[in-house]
């Protein structure tokens, strides 16, 4: 089976643009021009060259044998996008999405952010192309998000708190949505995850499906074979899409980690896939956390980057046609799996990947030393050092 | 109703509420007081957690009755209660396409006919899009109302403009719902470019406010919606006052007295 549906409007019953009319003309623009930029080698050339050079890439795989033999099961390994430039993989589709902007003669860029993450990656893209930024953020994760708020203002963006509904991700997508409705002319939306009316979540898979291919490279060249498994974090799911999109035609078990944040059966969590049913938020038809009337439900995570209640169709449509499985850890266990790879590595995770380590470690016991797991370290753990020590009682 | 309008030599008058805004013992009420006033018809507002497409004041609005719990199946209430009491002027439900969706979007078009709605406006549901829910629509006679803005191209215009079966809402402005101080400049070629690709009356929506925003309309299209303002007088009243507050305002919008009303 194949997930390739480029350019083609729906994964399965999923997807579609279900858009007001002063935006349809602007998503038919968008993807004119992603795909004669798609055919372009210019294009190619220009974007590889950055991620090369300014982000850094090839992200490293890393063999993490302390944990490996911690576990005592199998191989773990790391896809490091901790270690891609502003620490996380937002800036692969930030940059992206930038190129395409300035190929549409879209001078101002607009961006949702809920952890910080990618109104960073934008913000920063912006400076280095000399493009106007205002990011959306709801004041809930402003304040929890203070240390990214600021940087994102070092580096000249305008950040506008969001203070309807639950003020976090979704209202800050709510209220982008209706600046891009009042400035489509001169604006390009610069959406961070794969979620959205078509054709985003079709181009920010592709910007983020580097993390895969690279991984899938990586580990033929230093485990001499692919992954048995890869697991990784699922808000919106933008990084857990790029890393399983390269696997989706090998036999390569997918596995998406939601935040059940505390606790599935408490109704205060973001566990779209594991605890949702299908309906249309945000241009697209996916899971959503809605109650009986349709309304759209608060959510809840320890992660700012994972609370959304809604996610990427693909994901939908990889859960439907059971080619990948989705299930959802809370905030104490997100916190366990923080501690484990900080001291067993020395690496400080994100909060939003830390839900993918814990499962991993689950399921690395449950399998022979012989196989390999990869993990799809989505970013570093800097920002949460609040949030991390206020949940371990330290005021710092 | 357009050719009645049309024949007084003035623009149909359409007024915005929420439906259970901002209580739901308020809303039929409400929409007796706007016919009352002179509305040839009116937007019955479904209301939705994440509303998109408007500004603050609708969004408020939206939030207040969604926090009540207001269904679609309660907005249905409002038009069969508002119907028995005597409302006769068309009723458009209209709204965002998730509680559509939750409440079955093959069964939402009879339900809302027998209830006595007239038709459907779904902001975030572009003709391409809702195939099963046009089909619906047709099947119970419920009109579906598309939007167009100035930013949709004159080949669209004209594919939207078939899947139109009562009139084409146009969106006067780039920008969410809510009043604004002027209309746009670019509004008589808007809507005369709408003009020369349908035979469709025309009713234009989103900033407007005032009567003088609705006698320009007048001149140029088939009828105006207000919506905000609606809501920001309700929200102005007192509560013994709210009814009465909105007929008052939606009469000094058409200039429409009662018999027997307030005069002199």
């Amino acid at each position: 089976m194949s997930a390739d549906t480029t350019l083609s409007p729906r994964f399965g019953e999923f997807g579609g643009r279900y858009v007001p009319e002063t935006l349809v003309g602007a998503h038919e623009e968008l993807e004119e021009a992603y795909s004669a930029a798609r055919s372009d080698p210019a294009f190619g050339d220009e974007l590889e060259g950055l991620l090369k050079h300014y982000v850094g890439r090839p992200t490293p795989l890393y063999l993490a044998e302390r944990l490996t033999r911690e576990c005592g099961g199998a191989r773990i390994w790391l896809k490091r996008e901790d270690l891609a430039h502003t620490g996380a993989h937002k800036i692969n589709n930030a940059i992206g999405q930038a190129l395409l902007a300035k190929r549409l003669g879209k001078p101002r860029i607009i961006a949702e952010t809920g952890a910080g993450q990618h109104g960073v990656a934008t913000a920063t893209v912006c400076a280095m192309l000399g493009l106007e930024c205002a990011v959306y953020m709801g004041s809930e994760d402003i304040r929890r998000q203070s240390l990214n708020v600021f940087r994102m203002k070092m580096l000249g963006a305008t950040v506008i708190p969001v203070e309807s509904g639950s003020r976090t991700l979704k209202d800050a997508i709510n209220e982008a949505m209706r600046d891009w409705v009042t400035n489509v002319r001169t604006t390009h939306y610069l959406i961070g995850s794969a979620i959205g009316p078509h054709p985003f979540p079709t181009i920010v898979r592709d910007f983020q499906s580097v993390i895969g291919r690279e991984a899938r490279q990586q580990m033929l060249e230093q485990a001499g074979k692919l992954p048995d498994v890869a697991i990784a974090c699922v808000g919106g799911g933008s990084n857990a899409i790029g890393l399983f999109h390269p696997f989706v035609d090998d036999p390569v078990r997918l596995i998406g980690v939601e935040a059940a944040g505390e606790g599935v059966g408490t109704g205060r969590h973001s566990a779209t896939l594991v605890a949702g049913r299908p309906g249309v938020l945000h241009g697209t038809r996916t899971y959503l956390l809605q109650d009986a009337n349709g309304q759209i439900l608060e959510t809840h995570s320890i992660s700012a980057g994972l609370d959304y209640p809604g996610v990427g169709p693909e994901h939908s449509w990889l859960k439907t046609s059971e080619r990948a499985e989705y299930v959802a850890v809370d905030d104490v266990q997100a916190l366990e799996g923080f501690k484990a790879l900080t001291r067993a590595e020395g690496i400080i995770p994100a909060l939003e990947p830390s839900h993918a380590v814990y499962h991993a470690l689950k399921v690395a016991r449950s399998l022979d030393p012989g196989e390999d797991l990869l993990i799809g370290l989505s970013g570093r753990g800097d920002k949460d050092m609040h949030t991390v020590a206020a949940a371990l009682g330290v005021t710092l | 109703m357009f050719e009645r309008c049309r024949a007084a030599g003035r623009p149909a008058f359409m007024p915005y509420i929420t439906a259970g805004y901002p209580g739901a013992a308020e809303t039929v009420p409400l929409l007796l007081a706007l016919e009352a006033g002179g509305a040839d018809a009116i937007e019955l507002g479904v209301p939705f957690s994440d509303p998109m497409a408007d500004g603050a004041t609708i969004q408020h609005a939206n939030y207040v009755a969604v926090e009540q719990g207001v269904s679609f199946a309660d907005c249905l209430g409002f038009v069969r209660t508002a119907r028995e009491r005597g409302l006769e002027a068309p009723v458009i439900l209209m709204g965002y396409y998730n509680p559509l969706l939750a409440y079955g979007e093959e069964r939402a078009p009879g339900d809302a006919a027998a209830a006595g709605a007239d038709g459907f406006i779904v902001v975030d549901l572009p003709p391409e899009e809702a195939g099963r829910f046009l089909v619906a629509c047709r099947g119970a006679d419920m009109s579906f109302v598309p939007l167009v803005a100035p930013t949709t191209a004159d080949t669209r215009i004209a594919k939207i403009a078939g899947a139109a079966d009562a009139f084409l809402y146009c969106v006067s402005v780039l920008g969410t719902t809510g009043q604004r101080a002027a209309l746009p400049e670019e509004l008589p070629g808007f809507i005369g470019r709408v003009r020369g690709l349908t035979g469709l009356p025309l009713a234009v929506g989103f900033g407007i406010g005032t009567r003088e925003h609705v006698e320009e309309v007048g001149r140029i299209a088939d009828a105006a919606v207000i919506g905000s303002a609606i809501i920001a007088t309700i929200d102005a009243a007192d509560e013994a006052h709210r009814a009465q507050r909105v007929r008052e305002f939606v009469e000094s919008v058409t200039g429409h007295k009662q018999a027997g009303g307030d005069g002199p």
